[in-house]
């Protein structure tokens, strides 16, 4: 039953991903993507990891690929044209590139199955809540706040960029103070 | 696969099944309700002709939908357009799963103990959260496949809204799982059931409560937060060019997404099944004490229902900018300050929860 399920989810996520990178119109490969990550969810449900799953879904489908389908409806991208690539090179680079992709694969596979002591899935609690929870506040807790930090100072340079430079408003007379903020509040939506 | 498990398999796909009509019948009436008591808050009677005081229009609806003839706009693109709806009736009914409606209840003259939930899910919170964040999907591709301008808008402004108001529906629910200490909705029933069946989570967090109910009247698209489908500006939003039974599927998916969203408040705020004294009455485990607890559960649910109904009766619509300035401004702050003062006072007198 379990195998089952994994080759249904595990083809999904496969098909899905060849999908997002045959796909010509970029909102559908935006939507296989999404079809991706939920697949990835379904396997870590499976791989008794429920926290990470329902993270995979919340943090990626629920909120970066929504951005992401906002952008292009947004932009209105049209059809990517099928024309000759320019830069010839690329082609043998992923070529090799692959190759060196799934030799790494085939060396992970052929000594995992060589190592003799396997985790259970469910004597494992590395994907639950509690302890993904305790971990983060207690062992890992400097490298979880420097990543807000970071996280926070990318929201900051975002809005930097987006106001064209220099965080506050340019500074003007005293008169037009009032004017400023008011307007500013309107804008700011 | 063993016949053990056969057995458990069809008796989750009978639990779906009942659960979808219940559902469903729910839902068909609740729509009945709106257009009756909306009609009552109007003075007028709203539709009281098709069968005893209007109970059969529900059915009258649905064969009008399946008659009517289904128009594809000519520059839609099809598959999209097809996928939307699906998904947004999707993504509603699959919370369903995971509330508990009931206790455990012992089928009477035997010893079979079932729970009234179909299934137990360790993080069953986040996974309606989940679940519920995919659906903004369904309308947003909606406006976009449908080529309007019209609908591009609309999708726009719900998929906006939804992101926005997601953020202080999540929030205030943290308090809640700081009192709980789990993510398990049956779990979180069991520990609201002290007290005689009134110890409920809304007295020990009535700020997020409030934050809660706000959030997810936005997070549905109703009115006052329906900007989305705002007739007056923008014929019927998202669902401009869907005609027929793709029409109802989004008709569908909004009243489902009501109805969810009434039943998670009653299971996180309101003590889910627990009805006060009905434990010391019947005795635990028992067939009537699971009944009375499911009807209990339902009428908390229905009374959300129609709080829904009566704000779409008194409120106007507020403007787009009004509601993300609510949502950003005042929304946000609140569910910060209901964490923050639920954690002080666990912190402070652990022993009192």
């Amino acid at each position: 039953m379990l195998a089952l399920l994994f080759i249904l989810f595990g083809g999904l996520a496969i098909g899905c991903a060849l999908a997002v990178v045959a796909q010509r119109n970029p909102l559908y490969s935006a939507i296989s993507l999404i079809g991706v990550f939920i697949s990835l969810a379904c396997l870590y449900v499976m791989l008794a990891a429920p926290f990470i799953a329902a993270v995979q879904v919340i943090v990626y489908a629920g909120a970066i690929m929504v951005l992401v389908v906002f952008v292009i409806m947004l932009l209105n991208v049209e059809e990517e044209e099928h024309r000759r690539p320019r830069l010839r090179f690329l082609v043998p680079a992923a070529v090799v590139l692959a190759g060196v992709l799934i030799a790494e694969v085939a060396f992970i596979l052929v000594t995992v199955q060589k190592s003799p002591a396997l985790p259970g899935a469910n004597t494992s609690d590395v994907g639950l809540t509690q302890s993904v929870g305790s971990a983060l506040f207690t062992q890992y807790l400097l490298p979880f706040e420097i990543t807000s930090i970071l996280l926070l100072m990318a929201i900051v340079g975002a809005m930097t960029l987006a106001r064209g430079g220099g965080l506050l408003p340019p500074r003007r007379g005293v008169n037009n103070a009032a004017s400023d903020v008011a307007s500013d509040g309107a804008n700011g939506d | 696969m063993d016949s053990q498990t056969a057995i458990d398999i069809a008796l989750k796909f009978a639990a779906i099944t009942v659960a979808f009509v219940v559902v469903l019948l729910v839902v068909a009436y609740t729509v009945l309700a709106e257009r009756r008591i909306l009609g009552f808050i109007q003075g007028r009677l709203g539709p009281n002709r098709v069968g005893p005081g209007g109970l059969l229009q529900p059915f009258a609806d649905l064969l009008k939908f399946i008659l009517k003839e289904d128009i594809v706009p000519d520059k839609s693109t099809r598959f999209v357009y097809f996928l939307a709806p699906v998904v947004a009736t999707m993504a509603a009914l699959m919370t369903m799963i995971v509330y508990p409606f009931g206790p455990e209840i012992r089928i009477p003259f035997t010893d079979i103990v079932i729970p009234l939930m179909i299934t137990h899910f360790d993080i069953g919170l986040l996974y309606v959260l989940g679940i519920s964040s995919i659906g903004v999907y369904g309308i947003a591709l909606a406006g976009w496949s449908s080529n309007n301008k019209y609908s591009l808008m609309g999708g726009l402004r719900a998929s906006a809204q939804m992101i926005s108001y997601e953020l202080a529906l999540g929030l205030s629910l943290i308090g809640v799982i700081l009192l709980a200490g789990t993510l398990d909705l049956a779990r979180i029933v069991e520990l609201q059931s002290g007290w005689h069946g009134l110890r409920w989570f809304i007295l020990f967090h009535p700020l997020g409560f409030v934050v809660f109910l706000i959030a997810a009247i936005a997070e549905t698209n109703r009115i006052p937060f329906d900007l989305p489908e705002a007739e007056t500006e923008l014929v019927a939003g998202f669902h401009t060019e869907y005609s027929a039974m793709k029409f109802a599927l989004f008709f569908l998916a909004e009243y489902i997404n009501m109805f969810t969203v009434s039943m998670l408040a009653t299971t996180l705020f309101l003590g889910g099944w627990n009805v006060p004294f009905a434990e010391d009455i019947f005795g635990r485990g028992t067939f009537l004490f699971g009944l009375v607890s499911a009807i209990g559960f339902l009428l908390k649910v229905i009374f959300f229902l129609f709080l829904y109904i009566w704000l779409r009766g008194t409120l106007p619509r507020f403007r787009f900018d009004q509601l993300m300035n609510f949502g950003w401004k005042i929304l946000l702050p609140f569910a910060l300050l209901s964490i923050f003062i639920t954690a002080t006072l666990i912190f402070l007198w652990p022993n009192l929860f």
